[in-house]
């Protein structure tokens, strides 16, 4: 685009005079001035996200330092570590560990169940069913979030529609017996972790499908006929060279689904048992108890853990798969 | 990595049964719109009707938060549209020093958590003496909608060959021309897709929401506070099937505008 400025400027020629008005010559200034255009289009972004954004978030860890008085129930401006320390209080302690499990078994179990559909997708699929597809996994994952959440505890209900099915199906004694499990089960699915499990991974599914389908898609036929040509079986060839190579795009996918799930808090209030979950820690010190430092010393927690998060996948290519 | 060898019959049906899974809970919602029943959740429904939906439409609180929604939407995605492009424009082909932090800064609404943006904003409006109202929940929105707009027409730029200009200008045209008659020809389905997501996302988006709302009652919020309160069931049926429906048309939408291209709107939220 700079070597414009080395050629003979068009504006000689005899077939056609531009007009020269303002905005023709600011135009053409701003063609000729790269680094003047760059600084004129980043200038409102640039502004947007630094006074709205950026500004919010560290004044945010920043509102961390400061003290809650628990009897006054005020904010004094002493500052203190004691918010970030407390943390590590055995309770906040078990809320951290509750949402980081369910964090990560929702984005395993989102693997398990998109591989299949994202490897028929980039494999099999083509034409209309692959548009088909596209479009069935887009629509879901766009679908209002809540309406999403609200179906499930229709689904979920007593005399539910799951109930229906699972009694259809004759799998009664299987759910009690599944809803016994210490740690995973509850008094009804609506109540139980897994009933919140369940959801979660609905939820986020869309994102992890097509991550994988993109990193499968990349994958050059060749690779799959020279293992083929030296011998494997299609078993093989899936174990050694297909799934390894999905890899960055599983980790990609989760990135979705582990920082969605971690940060979360409407679906550990309609469903499961009443344990906190991080998000809802986060919304009640802020909400109903008005300590605004401990809150904001409760959002560092998500934030540390998908920085870690980020730095282990990043190592399994995730960033490439993005 | 297509082949052209059938699929074994278990992975044909792990694949359709995950779309089963992803749409059968929509389907429930769809059906249960039109329920008989007032206040069960009893399956299979016991006879169909379409009389909630006038009892719906003549709330005048269901239709008060359909308008603000839409207005808030419309807003956030106006100025997503514009912060979007402008960031597209600058970001697609050079790089300069500080170019990957400001894509993460772009990145960054959507990647964290929404509580954390939410919370964020909230106390910065707090510390500023600004009361929530529409005014904060279109700042929160348009904040994570700029990369929406973003991604489409960045996307867009790199396919728009830079010579096309180049043969442009060297035809005669001037700055203005290219821009008007070249660009933004080019790049027009795109920023109109991401501005279908933009619109989409806003128009559903419920955490960043809860904490900038005060006491505006946008649709989202409308339908979680109707979660609690059981006995307005058949209403809150069909505002659900219609704000699933509201985010469906213009996904669908900028999907038609995009297909056929290497990055198609709506593959990444």
């Amino acid at each position: 685009m700079t070597s414009r400025s080395s050629l003979p400027a068009a504006d000689n020629s005899p077939v056609f005079t531009p007009p020269s008005g303002l905005l023709y010559r600011a135009a053409d200034r701003l063609y000729r001035r790269p680094n003047l255009l760059l600084a004129l289009l980043l200038l409102p972004p640039l502004l947007w996200f630094g006074s709205v954004y950026i500004a919010s978030l560290l004044a945010l860890l920043w509102q961390g330092l400061y003290t809650f008085d628990d009897f006054t129930m005020l904010v004094n401006h002493t500052l203190t570590l004691e918010n970030y320390a407390r943390l590590f209080d055995p309770a906040n302690f078990d809320i951290i560990l509750r949402t980081l499990l369910m964090a990560l078994a929702v984005s395993a179990f989102s693997a398990i169940l998109a591989f299949p559909v994202a490897y028929y997708m980039a494999r099999y699929a083509s034409g209309r069913i692959k548009a088909f597809f596209y479009l069935a996994v887009m629509l879901p994952m766009w679908t209002s979030y809540i309406v999403k959440a609200y179906a499930w505890t229709l689904l979920l209900a007593q005399e539910g529609v799951s109930q229906w099915f699972v009694h259809l199906l004759g799998l009664t004694p299987l759910l009690d017996a599944l809803l016994a499990l210490p740690g995973v089960g509850g008094n009804t699915l609506s109540t139980s972790s897994l009933g919140r499990f369940l959801v979660f991974t609905y939820i986020w599914l869309p994102f992890m499908i097509l991550p994988i389908q993109a990193s499968l898609e990349r994958l050059p036929p060749s690779l799959l006929q020279a293992s083929s040509d030296l011998g494997a079986t299609p078993f093989k060839t899936f174990r050694h060279v297909i799934l390894p190579l999905s890899v960055p795009g599983i980790a990609a996918g989760s990135i979705f689904t582990f920082s969605l799930t971690l940060g979360d808090y409407i679906v550990p209030q309609l469903v499961g048992p009443p344990g906190l979950f991080l998000g809802s820690m986060v919304y009640v010190q802020q909400g109903s108890i008005g300590n605004m430092p401990m809150a904001a010393a409760f959002t560092l927690v998500p934030i540390v853990l998908i920085a870690i998060y980020l730095s282990i996948v990043k190592r399994m290519g995730a960033f490439d798969a993005l | 990595m297509h082949s052209d060898q059938h699929a074994s019959v278990w992975l044909k049906c792990a694949a359709w049964g995950g779309l089963v899974f992803l749409h059968f809970p929509i389907v429930i919602i769809a059906m249960y719109a039109f329920n008989t029943e007032e206040s069960a959740f009893s399956f299979p429904p016991k006879g169909f009707t379409l009389h909630w939906f006038s009892v719906a439409f003549g709330r005048a609180d269901v239709l008060e938060s359909i308008g603000l929604s839409l207005k808030i939407a419309s807003l956030a995605t106006a100025i997503a549209m514009v912060l979007g492009t402008l960031a597209a424009a600058a970001m697609y082909r050079r790089s300069f020093f500080g170019k990957d932090s400001i894509t993460l800064m772009l990145i960054l609404p959507i990647a964290l958590p929404g509580i954390i943006t939410g919370l964020a904003l909230l106390q910065a409006f707090q510390a500023m003496d600004i009361q929530p109202g529409i005014l904060t929940i279109v700042v929160g929105h348009a904040t994570f909608c700029v990369v929406i707009v973003y991604n489409n027409v960045v996307a867009r730029f790199r396919r728009t060959s830079g010579s096309l200009i180049e043969a442009s200008m060297d035809l005669g045209a001037d700055g203005w021309q290219t821009f008007r008659y070249i660009l933004l020809p080019n790049l027009g389905t795109a920023m109109l897709a991401g501005g279908m997501l933009a619109f989409a996302l806003s128009f559903d988006e419920l955490i960043v929401t809860t904490f900038t709302a005060g006491h505006e009652k946008p649709l989202p919020i409308w339908l979680l506070n109707q979660l609690t309160r059981p006995r307005d069931v058949p209403v809150t049926n069909v505002v659900a099937l219609m704000v699933m429906l509201a985010t469906m048309v213009p996904v669908f939408l900028a999907y038609l505008l995009t297909k056929g291209g290497d990055d198609v709107a709506g593959s990444g939220k």
